[in-house]
């Protein structure tokens, strides 16, 4: 017995070594790949596109598209060119095949296994190792990140051509001091999601402000101590980004060549003072957007509204089915009465690899993909999406209402009356790591029951070390 | 990621210690250079293997440790601070100094011990008893129970965070639901205590079953001899247990506690899945769950790897004193 223990030894410490490699194996190792794809505020969230997703109808509109297209393939030297595109656009595959099958000398391949920030960190690493894509999507968030990485290129003189096709906020938000870096493909502009029904049957008003909305999410626990007005989450800073657009917020500003930061400005306090206040009160619930539990209350009405982006019609069509027909979207409640302004939540943008040999091609599908008919007729038809072109907000798609809201058909008049008064703000170089910070800040300040503003504080402190950090130059 | 069902590791000792007393030993070829060259030809593919995917690895997170996107001062002032260009410059120890400086590594590092000890002796208690239970003479449905116990370690760490978490979530709980309806208080899976107990709940949920698996091959290596020697001495199954099972049990009890605290050390998982949903779990609250984040959610991988460096150096020096430790204690004694 005695000479089996020892011997039994070794092998045990054999096994252990082992483990303890393939603990340093494990952390080195890890793939950009298993980065999990829910958290991030893509505007894809589980399109479902319904029954109007028929590539014929897509295919129809071409006719008067192809005339576009067939001058700038012929001017395209003969040789043929092949394009890979990053996107997370739903059914992507099948909005490309429309262009491949009338652009035989530029074909583009879809790859369609990251999206959000788990596909920044892809694109990241693939740049690194040569082997990004031509076109990737990102989110407006994500774009100044990837143009200081210099994995974005600069398509100004490609993209000079469709700068009129969009509205001057968009363009914006893909350029910087001049120079642009990719083309505008959808907007979140941010709106009032209601339930109608309960909102009837409660006796409740449609608030138009955020006092009304304070006042009414008090009223809606006396009224029925089970149902909710809203919820806080502290996992979608990209929502917290547009409640502070809203009121003028201004988180970055480029000065010079140095880097303005404040996240804790005066107007984004104002908007967290007034949310923590209403969930300390109980009034609100603290909950994440995007859980099961979430879902559960769009469905069953313990949840009474949303402040959602317009694609948020979609999330709500997927998660709660049961609902259809009994949402309406209201302009967001203002700050202060008739001022009718809105923020953004999401959006994104279809950007060019700097190292991509062909950045010309690239840039014209690019181009087709965003601001030419067909391609935003197949975008909002088959993806979904709201698209960012003026020209695409008054598609024909949209003369009719989304099938989930069939009680609202002005749905997308309205949401063309919303984007105009919608406005952004300029990113910064690291909003990863601001809106990893909002996470944990607001997290912990719903958990504590602490201050929201200072929650904005931390979020500041942490963003302004990283900018320097990195070295760039800060001005405070 | 490994987690408390890290078994490719595991299963071997187990096997070898039980199979290991009656093998004959072999007697060695009469060619001593064939022999050499049989012997080296067997090690190679194991050391390619080590090589390229243990050693060069680490070799590289090591490299890439000592270095990091700085912004250059040549691409400056091209176009203001939106052209500013960041490219990959060496900062020596620069990374490690912010490791050691940083408070949340520690505070993670200090919530992982807290865990590990919620964690580690619960799951070591119950694997020991399930295990003997199922040896104890008089068990029935021991095939069924032992396979029933041992199911949720072939559940996936993920899936098992996943199916844990909906039961957790306030409104969709079973657990809440049965406890409102006999009118007891609803518990809350997710306050900022208990979520300590969630975590370490479905860890332990996922990890007895192994362990029970590991300690019960150990028993049933024991020679009955000795349990029927005890017996007729007079000793009821319980003493048998206490008295003559669980020491002999020993050896195996180290190895599944050495490997426990390894994936104590790991733990990822359960608090990863779980933390969307929730507001009490921040992005650092487990050390590899801090590493994730730098590295690919700041895309920080530069950072990351210091951090992951130093994780990887203490788990081996508190592995190598435990086993220096448990070695002189519990085996070595002469």
């Amino acid at each position: 017995m005695h000479l089996d223990r020892r011997t039994a030894w070794r092998p045990l410490a054999a096994a252990t070594m082992v483990g303890m490699l393939m603990l340093v194996g494990c952390s080195s190792k890890k793939k950009a790949s298993d980065a999990p794809v829910a958290t991030s505020s893509s505007t894809s969230v589980s399109a479902s596109t319904s029954a109007a997703a028929s590539s014929s109808a897509a295919t129809s509109e071409s006719a008067s598209a192809s005339s576009d297209s067939s001058p700038a393939s012929a001017a395209a030297p003969t040789e043929k060119v092949s394009l890979t595109f990053w996107s997370w656009v739903p059914k992507i595959d099948e909005i490309v095949k429309v262009w491949n099958s009338k652009n035989p000398d530029i074909q583009v391949k879809v790859d369609t296994t990251a999206q959000g920030d788990a596909l920044v960190t892809k694109l990241l690493t693939a740049d690194r190792a040569g082997k990004g894509p031509d076109m990737f999507q990102a989110e407006y968030q994500a774009l100044p990140a990837l143009v200081s990485a210099d994995v974005a290129g600069d398509i100004t003189k490609e993209a000079a051509s469709v700068k009129d096709s969009f509205p001057e906020g968009a363009w914006n938000a893909v350029s910087f001091n001049g120079a642009t870096y990719a083309v505008p493909q959808d907007i979140g502009p941010m709106a009032f999601f209601y339930r109608e029904d309960l909102f009837k049957s409660m006796g409740l008003n449609v608030p138009t402000t955020w006092d009304e909305y304070a006042t009414l999410a008090a009223e809606v626990r006396k009224k029925d101590p089970k149902k909710y007005l809203g919820s806080f989450s502290s996992t979608d800073p990209g929502w917290f980004a547009g409640l502070s657009q809203q009121n003028a917020a201004s988180w970055w500003a480029a000065d010079g060549d140095a880097w303005q930061v404040s996240v804790n400005d005066e107007a984004s306090k104002k908007v967290a003072s007034y949310w923590g206040d209403l969930v300390k009160k109980g009034d609100i619930l603290g909950q994440p957007f995007f859980t099961p539990e979430f879902n559960k209350a769009l469905n069953d009405g313990t949840l009474l509204s949303w402040p959602v982006a317009v694609w948020g019609s979609q999330v709500i069509g997927g998660n709660a089915p049961d609902t259809k027909g009994k949402w309406r979207m209201a302009p967001m409640p203002d700050w202060t009465a008739g001022a009718k302004s809105a923020g953004y939540w999401g959006g994104s943008a279809t950007a060019v690899s700097a190292k991509s040999k062909n950045k010309e091609a690239a840039t014209k599908f690019a181009n087709w993909l965003n601001s030419d008919p067909e391609g935003i007729g197949a975008l909002i038809k088959l993806g979904g999406l709201y698209p960012a072109a003026t020209s695409g907000q008054s598609s024909p798609e949209f003369a009719k209402a989304p099938e989930f809201f069939p009680n609202q058909p002005d749905f997308y008049t309205l949401a063309s009356d919303i984007s105009k008064t919608a406005k952004g703000f300029t990113f910064g170089p690291n909003v990863n790591v601001t809106y990893n910070s909002y996470r944990d800040a607001f997290g912990k300040a719903i958990k504590n029951k602490s201050d929201f503003a200072a929650a904005l504080d931390e979020m500041n402190k942490a963003t302004i070390a990283d900018l320097k950090k990195t070295g760039f130059t800060v001005k405070e | 990621m490994a987690t408390y069902s890290t078994a490719s590791a595991g299963k071997t000792p187990a096997v070898v210690s039980a199979t290991r007393a009656t093998r004959p030993t072999r007697r060695r070829g009469s060619g001593h250079r064939t022999s050499r060259v049989a012997g080296y030809g067997f090690i190679g593919p194991a050391a390619i293997l080590f090589i390229g995917l243990v050693l060069i690895p680490i070799g590289y997170s090591v490299y890439l440790s000592t270095r990091a996107l700085r912004v250059s001062g040549g691409g400056r002032k091209i176009g203001g601070a939106a052209q500013v260009r960041r490219s990959e410059v060496s900062v020596g120890l620069g990374n490690y100094r912010d490791a050691f400086h940083d408070s949340e590594l520690v505070h993670s590092l200090l919530r992982m011990l807290l865990i590990g000890l919620i964690i580690v002796p619960i799951m070591l208690a119950l694997a020991t008893l399930f295990a003997l239970l199922l040896d104890a003479p008089r068990t029935r449905f021991a095939n069924f129970s032992r396979l029933a116990i041992f199911l949720p370690y072939a559940v996936p760490g993920v899936i098992a965070s996943l199916l844990w978490g909906f039961m957790y979530l306030p409104s969709m709980s079973p657990f809440r639901y049965a406890a409102g309806s006999v009118g007891l208080p609803k518990p809350n899976f997710f306050g900022p205590t208990a979520i300590w107990g969630s975590v370490a709940n479905i860890a332990v949920w996922g990890g007895v079953g192994f362990n029970m698996v590991v300690l019960y091959t150990s028993l049933r290596a024991i020679p009955n001899e000795l349990f029927d020697a005890a017996r007729i001495d007079g000793c009821n199954e319980f003493q048998v247990a206490r008295r003559v099972k669980l020491p002999l049990m020993r050896p195996a009890l180290v190895m599944t506690t050495v490997f426990s605290v390894i994936a104590t050390l790991q733990i990822f998982n359960e608090p990863f899945t779980l933390r969307p949903l929730t507001n009490v779990l921040p992005t650092t609250w487990m050390p590899l769950m801090s590493i994730y984040t730098t590295a690919f959610v700041k895309n920080d991988i530069y950072a990351a790897a210091a951090t992951s460096v130093v994780l990887a150096a203490g788990t081996l020096l508190v592995s190598l004193i435990a086993l220096r430790l448990v070695q002189s204690r519990a085996l070595g004694d002469s």
